[in-house]
């Protein structure tokens, strides 16, 4: 039996967000919400993550920031895009420097648009995203046990 | 009796030879043979006489004290010759010097010096000391042999002496074993300024501005000790009561004399401290540090600064239940809890050392002046292990300095993957030094019992003062083991001779953990029984789970080395902005290598605040001390 | 009696994650409560731990999960040496190992936020030294003993002598329970201090054998909290040591973090009035009674 469902740990990065979709985002956490009912926690470390949010474009800068923070997660692990910021580069996809949504930077298996997502959405876009970790962790079960604890 | 006079004469042999004769390759032979010559006979001795008690010998032959008496005035000429060569603020050293000489030809010509029956002796602790000079000694000027060439070559302006440095290596040995094994004091003064001598010349062999003024410190301080020994015997031969008006320390130890032996037991025990670099004599061997390592590891860490605290840990019974044997405890729990503090700000991995062999000294002195069987105990065992590991530590230092050009903690970094071995080497014996179950964490556990039940004021030093050695013995250890990324292994060896005196105090190291009950039952509690009539005994839950503690560290290394590596690598977290293994993406885009140093603390333990307020402390504890060794008894 | 603290030992063993696990999950219960929220449910920490043996093992540096093991089975060990009735001082050295080597594996993993981390955990465990050895020698000038069995046959209940000891063993429980205003290490989940500090760079497994250890040290802790209740009905004792939890969960929430250097002095010095100040105390006491 997976406990993946029950214990999912979040690291919560922003991109080039306004900081709208990151106040909704927090306020998931404040006692109004307070999704630690189903046990997430808001580390900020990946290597403890098991869901990265995030929220805001990809661009030039921080297209190496998010590889390297999604390198550092370990399996499994999903990545929910909050906002439409995220999903594709919202209002800014024209700009410049923006290179589009998270996509382009890393595999993304929840989009959560809106502009800021509300935090209802949110959180029903995370525990969909719990719905495609589980199937990750079965996938990984395939791989025999020995190879996933190291000395 | 032979194997002791083999011991204190054999080494004067190879320290001729080697002084006389310039080929290199037999000059090595001659090293290697005699350290193999000189620990085979310390053991021999052990094996001849551990187990049989204390016994004393009457060897006197002829004009012999004649002989040491010419010989003590010699050396007094030789240092007041050398002292042409002191500054105005050393102008203290000839005088004392000057005393000394004068004190010991009123003694000799003017004063009834009683004639000494037994004149040498052997018991299980001076086996102990013999065994440590004898093996440690030995295998440290093994060491120094690879050591000093490389030294010279990376020194080139340095004049080479090393003709003069291992003669005065291997007199040094003679001497040592003169101390632990003399009954006649008088000689014991002999062989413990022939000590000081030796510390002066070895730590004044660089012939730099800064070693010269070192080796002078050196020997201003230990002449300060050097003049209370003199005093010492001064106050046998001339103002002493009827029953102790004698030259030998047997019967000074006699348990009915014990009132009357206090004076000259704290004269000659401040001899002691001196040599032992208890504050407020600390400086002198905080200098001793610019010597080549071989010098700080033989002489400043596993001998001649124990025979400071050995002459204490004999005198303890005398101390024991005394203000004054009290006052001498509480210097050396100040020292042990300053000089701890002070380690924690320093990052020249010698003066680290130094000063935990300072502090290490200072625990061993406290002991002594307690003087309950448990506490003796403690002393001789804490002696033991810190013998062994410092003398390892110090060495290996020595060798990371050559291999990597630094003696700077922060340099260690990642040794476990540019040098395992000396990185194993250091870890084994910071481990010895402060981890349970090794030696010197049983030798603290022991001394904490025994302190609580002795005095608490001690025992509360002891607590506050282990808490800094924890603190930089793991962030030292800490650096060894951390691994950059991409860092390889080193190609280059370390030499032969290092290598084997590494690995062979390290396996020491080890073993006297392991076999800590062995020798606790069978060497040193026939000691405390002969010289207290306590009986001594190891509670047996412990002794098993310290044995299972040990196994755990042994067995844990190997089986991580053989399990297979089925963990994914990945880069250390640094908010996203890795670049590499070794370096990031710092503020405008620039790219910065990832740096880490440790804490050093030099604001929170102001280092010099410290040592003023030890120093004035302790001067006031050894005011205290004389005072209380002239009115109460 | 050997069969007894053998018994003791193991149960020990399997037990002590089990109450440690729920501690941990109560302890989140009522924080969330006192923040007015509903918080998780009370196994919580045990999904945690399971989630996490399910993660990939991910690793710096391939050394640093050594460490954490030698951490985890010196915990063990410490905890055993305790509660099969050894001797109170082996098992605070015993605790001091255990510590360093996760000390060693922050260090070993070379990254600025597990190296300053460990740093800090070194300086948190110079801190909370001497009061821990106070609290032994005064145990042992009181009971005559460092044995746990001499000590828990005592007479009559240890807080009557040594109150001050508590007070001052409460204050370096702040820091050793990893609670605020005193977790510059690392902190509980959910917090963040330097990232994860000593924790940042283990993940998975590693970090799932850390958290139980936690909660092996964290019933030993409580377990030297009970010894100052021990002659009292057992089941007063154990509420009485739970309330002392449940003091540290509220001051965990009512303070926030402070520096090193206030960890350090205040600790020392907590350990001197308090620590010190009782011992003597005793000893004046102990003179006029014998008066």
């Amino acid at each position: 039996m997976s406990y993946m469902k029950k214990s999912p740990w979040i690291l919560h990065y922003d991109g080039s967000s306004c900081n709208g979709c990151d106040i909704e985002v927090l306020a998931c956490l404040t006692p109004l919400y307070d999704i630690e009912r189903f046990g997430i926690i808001n580390t900020g470390n990946p290597k403890h993550a098991d869901v990265l949010l995030i929220t805001g474009s990809i661009n030039e800068q921080n297209i190496s920031v998010v590889k390297n923070l999604y390198e550092q997660m370990p399996d499994p692990k999903v990545v929910a895009a909050i906002g439409i910021c995220a999903t594709s580069g919202g209002i800014f996809r024209e700009c410049y420097n923006v290179k589009g949504g998270v996509d382009k930077a890393i595999p993304v298996d929840i989009y959560i648009p809106g502009c800021a997502a509300r935090p209802e959405s949110i959180i029903d876009g995370v525990v969909q995203a719990l719905a495609v970790l589980e199937k990750k962790a079965a996938a990984m079960d395939a791989v025999p046990a020995a190879e996933k604890v190291g000395a | 009796m032979n194997s002791i006079l083999f011991l204190i004469g054999f080494p004067l042999i190879p320290a001729l030879l080697l002084l006389l004769i310039p080929n290199q390759f037999m000059r090595n032979w001659i090293t290697r043979l005699s350290a193999v010559i000189i620990g085979g006979a310390s053991i021999y001795c052990a094996w001849q006489f551990m187990g049989h008690g204390n016994q004393s010998f009457a060897w006197q032959p002829q004009f012999i004290d004649q002989i040491f008496f010419g010989a003590e005035m010699v050396l007094a000429l030789y240092l007041l010759i050398r002292c042409i060569r002191i500054k105005p603020h050393e102008w203290y050293i000839p005088i004392l010097i000057l005393a000394q000489a004068g004190i010991m030809v009123y003694c000799e010509f003017v004063c009834d010096v009683p004639e000494a029956a037994h004149t040498l002796y052997i018991d299980n602790f001076s086996i102990i000391m013999g065994l440590i000079i004898g093996i440690i000694g030995s295998m440290i000027c093994v060491y120094a042999l690879s050591y000093m060439r490389d030294y010279h070559k990376h020194n080139r302006e340095l004049k080479d002496g090393q003709r003069g440095f291992f003669f005065i290596l291997f007199f040094f040995l003679s001497a040592m074993f003169g101390i632990v094994f003399a009954n006649n004091l008088v000689w014991m003064y002999l062989f413990w300024e022939i000590t000081t001598l030796a510390s002066f010349e070895l730590i004044g062999y660089p012939k730099t501005e800064e070693a010269t003024r070192n080796a002078f410190r050196a020997l201003g301080f230990n002449s300060i000790g050097g003049l209370g020994f003199a005093l010492g015997i001064l106050y046998l031969v001339r103002f002493a009561p009827a029953s102790i008006h004698t030259i030998e320390l047997s019967e000074l130890l006699k348990p009915e004399v014990a009132a009357l032996a206090l004076i000259p037991a704290i004269l000659i025990s401040f001899a002691g401290l001196a040599k032992s670099a208890q504050m407020p004599f600390s400086n002198w061997l905080l200098g001793a540090m610019v010597a080549p390592t071989p010098v700080s590891a033989l002489l400043h860490s596993s001998t001649m600064v124990k025979a400071g605290v050995f002459i204490l840990v004999k005198f303890a019974t005398v101390l024991h239940g005394t203000l004054a044997g009290g006052t001498l405890a509480l210097i050396g729990g100040v020292t042990f809890l300053m000089t701890s503090i002070m380690a924690v700000t320093q990052s020249n991995a010698k003066r680290v050392l130094a000063y935990s062999t300072i502090a290490n000294l200072g625990l061993v002195a406290a002991c002594a002046g307690v003087g309950t069987p448990e506490t003796i105990w403690a002393a001789i065992l804490l002696i033991i292990f810190h013998a062994v590991a410092k003398g390892l530590l110090f060495l290996g230092v020595g060798s990371i300095e050559h291999k990597t050009g630094s003696r700077d903690i922060e340099d260690m970094g990642g040794l476990i993957a540019n040098r395992p071995g000396l990185a194993i080497i250091m870890l084994i014996g910071i481990l010895g030094m402060f981890l349970a179950p090794f030696g010197m964490l049983l030798s603290k556990w022991v001394t904490f019992k025994a302190f609580i039940d002795a005095s608490p004021i001690l025992a509360l030093l002891l607590a506050y003062g282990s808490a800094p050695t924890l603190f930089f013995w793991a962030k030292w250890m800490g650096k060894l083991v951390s691994i950059p990324a991409g860092e390889k292994k080193a190609t280059d060896k370390v030499p032969a001779d290092e290598w084997w005196t590494l690995s062979l105090l390290a396996v020491m190291t080890v073993a006297a953990c392991g076999l800590f009950p062995l020798i606790s039952t069978c060497v040193i509690a026939p000691y405390i029984e002969d010289a207290t009539g306590r009986v001594i005994s190891l509670g047996y839950g412990t002794i098993i789970m310290m044995t299972l503690m040990l196994a755990i560290i042994i067995l844990l290394p190997l089986a991580f080395l053989s399990a297979p590596r089925t963990s994914m690598r990945s880069k250390a977290y640094l908010a996203g902005a890795n670049l590499n293994d070794v370096s990031f993406t710092g503020s405008a885009g620039l790219v910065q290598p990832i740096q880490m140093r440790n804490y050093y603390l030099a604001t929170f333990f102001n280092e010099k605040k410290i040592f003023t307020a030890s120093i004035l402390i302790t001067i006031v504890l050894f005011l205290f001390m004389f005072g209380a060794m002239i009115v109460c008894r | 009696m050997q069969i007894k603290t053998a018994l003791f030992g193991i149960a020990y063993i399997l037990l002590a994650p089990i109450l440690g696990g729920l501690l941990a999950g109560i302890d989140r219960i009522i924080t969330a409560r006192m923040q007015s929220r509903k918080g998780p449910p009370v196994f919580q920490p045990f999904y945690d731990v399971f989630k996490l043996f399910e993660k990939r093992n991910i690793v710096v540096n391939h050394t640093q999960n050594f460490y954490v093991a030698c951490f985890f089975i010196f915990m063990i060990v410490t905890g055993v040496i305790f509660f099969a009735g050894g001797d109170l001082l082996l098992t605070i050295f015993a605790l001091t190992v255990a510590g360093v080597f996760l000390a060693l594996g922050a260090y070993a993993a070379n990254s600025p936020y597990s190296h300053i981390g460990a740093d800090r955990e070194l300086l948190q465990m110079m801190a909370y030294e001497p009061m821990l050895l106070i609290v032994a020698m005064s145990i042992y000038m009181i009971t005559k003993s460092f044995h746990i069995h001499d000590i828990l046959a005592y007479h009559t209940p240890l807080i009557k002598y040594l109150p001050l000891v508590f007070v001052g063993y409460l204050f370096i429980l702040t820091i050793k329970l990893r609670k605020s205003p005193f977790d510059l290490s690392t902190s509980h989940h959910g917090h963040q201090e330097l990232v994860k500090g000593i924790t940042t760079e283990f993940a998975g497994p590693a970090l799932g054998l850390i958290e139980i250890a936690h909660w092996y040290e964290n019933v030993l802790l409580l377990g030297i909290v009970y010894l100052f209740f021990a002659a009292l009905n057992p089941a007063i004792a154990v509420v009485l040591t739970l309330a002392a939890y449940g003091l540290e969960i509220l001051i965990d929430n009512s303070y926030s973090r402070l520096t090193w250097r206030f960890t350090v002095k205040s600790s020392w010095i907590v350990a001197g009035i308090f620590g010190v100040g009782n011992i003597i105390g005793l000893a004046v006491y102990s003179y006029f009674l014998l008066k």
